[in-house]
């Protein structure tokens, strides 16, 4: 018999081997196995076409794979659908909603179509929360771009799943409303909800995720926790600006991988976030080669930049 | 079994009808109504009788059952090609609900609606014509097993099409005509041999003839082959719809 905690340290969503070859042969999938942990918000990153909705349709059960086995909860999600499918909400990247009917229908709706019962308490909050409660009887083609965004997620919470995917939750909404969206994923992650996000904006993952998943024509290239990823993979510029210019580096300090600006002003220096201790020696170092430091500044690599590096280097 | 889901659904098709309200009810009265003007009245009155019922009375469940075939498909075809067009498929694919489930939903609400056009039909012909029922439970078992049916078929042409001119193509070109020449406005009897031969094999012909027996116990074919026919229509649509969700066919990729 499991324990409780022996439950909660399995993963909510299990990814096995995974591949998906549609009928005109295009290969979306290549075996891939992923494991999400309960609780957290995992980014999953990858260019148009990558295969990132594909994965999600799959694991939401809209599209068939092709191969391996999917786990929600320990549910398979094809013998255990009901089960399976119930634990899920699905906000998909387009706008898909009948825009003849009113916000609290098409909520409603969504909420009878996973096998629970009406609970008008409960829609207000949802739309009370998303600031659609003023618009509850208004037809979903009156409602503006965001507010049609934000009734796409209180159709995926009505049924009030424990694992919410968001494909491309803030793609084409204003920094405000992204800002608003940002806080309401995070205090869904409070509540318990598992949120799987899709997106474009590197930006977006830095600022939310605990782990990040990056896809490439079809294969899992890398999952790793935020943290660690940018700190293993992520690059330091120190930027000293001189007191006076100096004609070349001093040969005392060819062991470090300096460059000197074309105004002879400024030396820059890259390492990597692992080798802090490495600034401290090139300062001494400095001093006593006689250099004479004004300032100095320091920039670092985002996310973006490690992405953009990762899908280079693969093959 | 998810009955909150066949629930939601069904009410949101039938909110769907209350909305197009002009087009889903008052457009076949009217058109039923002009029906009455041009074949009871203009028309009818140069015949007398046919088996010896007036030729308004003949009419009517002919009448009922064009609509109840039009209306059955058409509401059938456009409740499933709909969310599939806008993209709202998804949200019906992702949730915990079986394809008997969905069917159920889907063409339980197209039947109710066909039936209540079908009941309106015959109170609006009752209004030009007299009409007596003489055995009502039969009517009402017709009228249930053609709406059921003609909305699963229905529903297998909303997957089937893929544009909205498909859509139409069917009940336009196929279901229309055959529902004309299938005894509507006429008996067979009336037709030269060769052509009465020809029309036994448009099935909308057992469903019409069955249909007015149960109204004035006249028919066109025998009884018992009627209730077959429609039964094996049944049948079919059953299989059909079975195979989509068995292979996903325009519905998942």
């Amino acid at each position: 018999m499991r324990t409780n905690r022996a439950i909660t340290m399995l993963p909510i969503i299990h990814v096995s081997h995974v591949s998906k070859t549609y009928a005109g042969g295009q290969v979306a999938l290549r075996d891939v196995s992923l494991d999400i942990r309960r609780g957290e918000i995992f980014a999953l990153l990858g260019r148009n076409g990558a295969g990132k909705t594909t994965l999600i349709s799959i694991i939401c059960g809209i599209v068939t794979p092709s191969a391996g086995k999917i786990t929600a909860d320990g549910h398979d999600i094809e013998r255990e659908y009901r089960a399976a499918r119930s634990l899920i909400g699905l906000v998909p990247q387009e706008l898909t909603i009948d825009f003849f009917e009113s916000v609290w229908a098409t909520v409603s709706l969504s909420r009878g179509l996973f096998g629970k019962k009406p609970n008008p308490a409960y829609i207000e909050k949802i739309l009370r929360e998303l600031s659609l409660w003023e618009k509850k009887d208004v037809q979903v083609r009156k409602l503006s771009g965001g507010m049609k965004r934000r009734l796409m997620i209180a159709k995926a919470l009505s049924h009030e799943p424990q694992i919410l995917f968001l494909d491309e939750p803030t793609a084409g909404v204003d920094v405000e409303l992204r800002r608003d969206m940002w806080q309401l994923v995070r205090r869904l992650r409070d509540a318990g909800t598992t949120i799987i996000l899709t997106t474009h904006y590197l930006e977006e993952a830095e600022e939310m995720a605990d782990r990040v998943g990056v896809i490439d024509k079809g294969e899992l290239i890398l999952v790793e926790d935020k943290k660690e990823l940018m700190l293993k993979l992520g690059k330091k510029r120190l930027t000293l600006i001189l007191a006076a210019p100096i004609e070349e580096i001093p040969a005392t300090l060819s062991a470090y991988p300096l460059t000197l600006s074309p105004d002879k002003r400024e030396l820059v220096y890259h390492y990597d976030n692992s080798e802090h201790g490495g600034v401290a020696a090139l300062l001494i170092d400095l001093v006593k080669a006689g250099v004479e430091v004004k300032d100095l500044r320091t920039e670092e690599s985002s996310l973006e930049d490690i992405f953009v590096s990762l899908i280079r280097r693969a093959p | 079994m998810n009955v909150q889901a066949i629930r939601a659904i069904y009410q949101y098709e039938m909110a769907r009808t209350r909305r197009t309200l002009l087009q889903s009810v008052v457009s076949p009265v009217l058109s039923t109504a002009l029906y009455f003007i041009v074949f009871g009245s203009a028309i009818g009155s140069r015949i007398s009788h046919v088996s010896g019922v007036s030729y308004g009375a003949f009419i009517v469940p002919g009448l009922i059952m064009l609509n109840l075939l039009t209306q059955s498909i058409s509401n059938a075809s456009f409740g499933i090609y709909f969310p599939r067009f806008v993209g709202t498929i998804y949200e019906i694919l992702s949730a915990p609900v079986s394809a008997i489930e969905i069917v159920i939903a889907y063409v339980g609400a197209a039947a109710t609606k066909s039936i209540v056009l079908g009941l309106i039909t015959l109170a609006t012909a009752a209004l030009f014509v007299d009409i007596r029922v003489i055995h009502p439970l039969w009517m009402i078992g017709f009228l249930l097993l053609t709406a059921v049916t003609f909305s699963m078929f229905g529903f297998v042409i909303g997957i089937w099409a893929d544009s909205f001119e498909k859509l139409q193509l069917i009940p336009l070109l196929i279901v229309t005509p055959l529902t004309f020449l299938g005894g509507s406005f006429y008996s067979i009897h009336m037709l030269p041999p060769l052509w009465r031969d020809v029309t036994l094999f448009n099935p909308v012909v057992y469903l019409i003839s069955g249909f007015r027996w149960s109204f004035y116990g006249i028919s066109d074919v025998n009884i018992a082959i009627s209730l077959g026919m429609t039964l094996v229509f049944l049948c079919v649509c059953l299989a059909i719809i079975t195979w989509i969700f068995k292979t996903g066919y325009r519905l998942k990729t």
